[in-house]
């Protein structure tokens, strides 16, 4: 008996029962196309924050005050006042793999031009600072060290605040906005980012240098945190120790004394979401596949309904020459035609699916090579073990019992 | 002379029934030659069925041989037996047995599908041809629930025929089937074995056996008159 023959039994078998063989692939199809979509969005969500979460800066260091391994109250870090000037001095002159550094002072309030009036935040930074956050200045230009030396009342608007302030101006450089009573002359505007992965609008910032924000809007001499830039994603890690080392100089740290102070880089958050959306692809992944696992059931099921309603059929086909072996691959191959065929299916509705969430939804979705193939493993791994057990049950028939079944 | 398409001896088949043995067949012995009609008669529950399985090659004996065509068929495997089916033996059952929803030509073209030897349009011819011997010929497509009981068995006996075996088995093969139509079909057996045919026919039934040109009586297992049918010409012939 040659497989070609097998399989044409097979399916004229499959065929003397169209509906149910449909309905048993129905279990296949609905598993596969979910596995299919959930890892095409668990995948794509993973892209999607990873490329935003480099959009911000990959190489970029965030050092904050206070301890993140301190136990007990934690305080707001931005009322605490460890970090000074010096710091970033140090930085730049200890920390060789880091390219770019600038304080941060930052306050919210209202920004008033005219009768124009919008809630933002003010961030008093250096002229390194769209460098190391990946910005880029759309109009006018950016401030300079003879602007922070003289804390010169200039500012760069975020596209969000333009459109608030000057929704009628051709251009809001050469405007004036008032912050807290403070006039500053709009030098620029910075070109727009969006929204960033946590919801937060990145345009409705204002940006000035910091000497203006501490001296005339705050009266503070400390600075809430240091962004730098490591020369490269690469040396992210040893940019990091030595921002360390050189905050701890400064800070005159003693041996056995923690770090005031928290360094923190993109790096790092972006390897802690990966791991985050690996998760939810995992999860997602697991539950589909659960959809899958109850199709390979549904095929047992079937199969062991077929076999007994068709035992008298067996029975038939060992009495004119039909092998156990024969009986089995049959019954087998019926179930991975079953399971694979509606893998087939299953793998083309789940593209259909994800590719349209991801047009009409826009969610992003990523398909890759590897979860069809899997998935399409799994099928026929499921056909055969789920079709195995029938298949044997079939194939050990008595022949003169099954022949006189009723 | 024609040689011994069958040859038991001493055939003994016991079954175990929970504590007990029933002895459903005990000191059969018998020959069959090429071309016999044969008929193995017996009350319900004598053994009939048990000795035509294990001629068939369905069961193998408790005890004693059995040659087939020349093979000793007591000592092969659940395999070699299967194939032994597939090639030298055609059933024909008292419920016909075809598969539902199954034109007659591959109903009939079934056990060939297990002979890898054969070219599927050899198949479609035997089977064409097997369909023609049984005078069925313009029911090819048609479905078993599109057929008469009458036509039904021809096709079962057409399935029988297919793999030119050297000998035709049939179990009560009228037994569903009213007196008229069980006429036409003994007249079928009996014209297949004037062409050549060896057929070993089952029955309880007196008046089906002169049909035959020999009979076997079984009583509880044990054959009690082995004659041949001389002084009683069937009908319709
Ligand atoms: N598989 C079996 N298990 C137990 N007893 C059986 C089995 N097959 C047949 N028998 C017994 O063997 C005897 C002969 O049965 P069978 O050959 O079917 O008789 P017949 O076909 O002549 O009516 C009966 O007593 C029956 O109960
Ligand atoms: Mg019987």
């Amino acid at each position: 008996m040659n497989l070609f023959n097998l399989t044409k039994i097979a399916l004229k078998a499959m065929g003397r029962n169209k509906m149910r063989t449909f309905l048993t692939m129905l279990g296949i199809i609905i598993g596969v196309t979910s596995v299919i979509t959930m890892l095409a969005i668990g995948q794509g969500s993973k892209e999607s924050i990873q490329e935003q979460i480099s959009s911000m800066g990959a190489n970029m260091i965030m050092v904050h005050p206070g301890s993140d391994e301190r136990g007990g109250v934690m305080m707001d870090p931005s009322s605490m006042q460890t970090l000074k000037l010096e710091d970033v001095e140090a930085i730049q002159k200890y920390a060789s793999h880091v390219s770019a550094v600038s304080p941060m002072v930052s306050t919210s309030g209202q920004a008033i031009a005219g009768s124009g009036n919008w809630p933002t935040t003010i961030q008093g930074v250096s002229e390194d600072f769209p460098d190391i956050r990946k910005m880029e200045v759309a109009e006018g230009v950016m401030f300079t060290d003879y602007h922070i030396k003289r804390a010169a009342k200039v500012c760069l608007l975020g596209q969000t605040v333009v459109d608030e302030l000057f929704p009628y101006k051709e251009t809001a450089v050469g405007e004036t906005i008032r912050f807290r009573k403070v006039p500053f002359k709009v030098i620029g505007v910075l070109a727009e980012k969006g929204q960033n992965t946590f919801g937060q609008d990145q345009d409705d910032i204002i940006l000035a240098p910091y000497t203006t924000i501490q001296k005339r809007i705050m009266a503070v001499t400390h600075i809430q945190s240091v962004y730098a830039s490591a020369t490269s994603e690469m040396e992210s890690e040893q940019a990091e120790e030595e921002i360390t080392r050189a905050l701890r100089i400064s800070h005159e740290l003693a041996e056995n004394e923690e770090n005031d102070f928290t360094v923190r880089s993109q790096q790092e958050l972006i390897s802690t979401f990966s791991s985050t959306s690996q998760m939810l692809t995992i999860l997602l992944g697991a539950i589909a596949s659960i959809s899958l696992l109850v199709g390979g059931i549904g095929i047992m099921n079937i199969m062991f309904v077929s076999v007994t309603e068709r035992t008298r059929e067996i029975g038939l086909r060992m009495a004119v020459g039909g092998r156990s072996r024969d009986i089995l691959s049959q019954f087998l191959i019926e179930a991975v035609i079953v399971s694979v065929g509606g893998g087939l299916i299953g793998v083309f509705l789940g593209l259909v699916l994800s590719y349209g969430l991801g047009n009409i939804l826009g969610w992003p979705v990523t398909v890759t090579e590897q979860s069809i193939v899997l998935s399409f493993m799994v099928c026929a791994v499921v056909g055969i073990f789920f079709g195995w057990y029938p298949a044997r049950k079939a194939s050990g028939l008595d022949p003169i019992d099954a022949l006189r079944y009723e | 002379m024609p040689h011994d398409i069958i040859k038991i001896s001493n055939l003994r088949r016991d079954f175990n029934v929970g504590a007990e043995t029933v002895h459903a067949l005990r000191n059969v012995s018998f020959g069959v030659k090429e071309n016999e009609f044969l008929t193995i008669m017996g009350t319900s529950g004598s053994g009939k069925s048990t000795l035509l399985n294990i001629l068939g090659a369905l069961d193998k004996p408790t005890e004693g041989d059995y040659y087939l065509d020349g093979i000793n068929v007591s000592n092969l495997s659940k395999d070699e037996l299967a194939v032994i089916r597939n090639r030298k033996i055609g059933f024909v059952f008292q419920s016909f047995n075809l598969l539902p929803r199954t034109s007659a030509l591959e109903n009939v073209e079934l056990p060939l599908m297990y002979n890898s030897g054969i070219s599927s349009r050899r198949r479609r011819e035997q089977a064409i041809e097997a369909l023609r011997i049984v005078g069925l010929a313009d029911r090819m497509k048609h479905a078993p629930n599109q057929l008469s009981g009458g036509q039904q068995q021809r096709v079962a006996i057409a399935r029988a025929l297919v793999n030119d075996p050297v000998m035709v088995l049939a179990d009560e093969a009228t037994g569903n089937l009213d007196s008229k139509t069980t006429e036409d079909i003994m007249s079928l057996f009996r014209k297949l074995n004037r062409e050549g045919k060896t057929i070993v026919f089952v029955t309880h039934e007196h008046d089906i056996a002169g049909y035959s040109k020999r009979t076997i009586v079984l009583r509880d297992g044990e054959i009690i008159d082995d004659y041949e049918n001389t002084g009683r010409p069937a009908q319709g012939s």
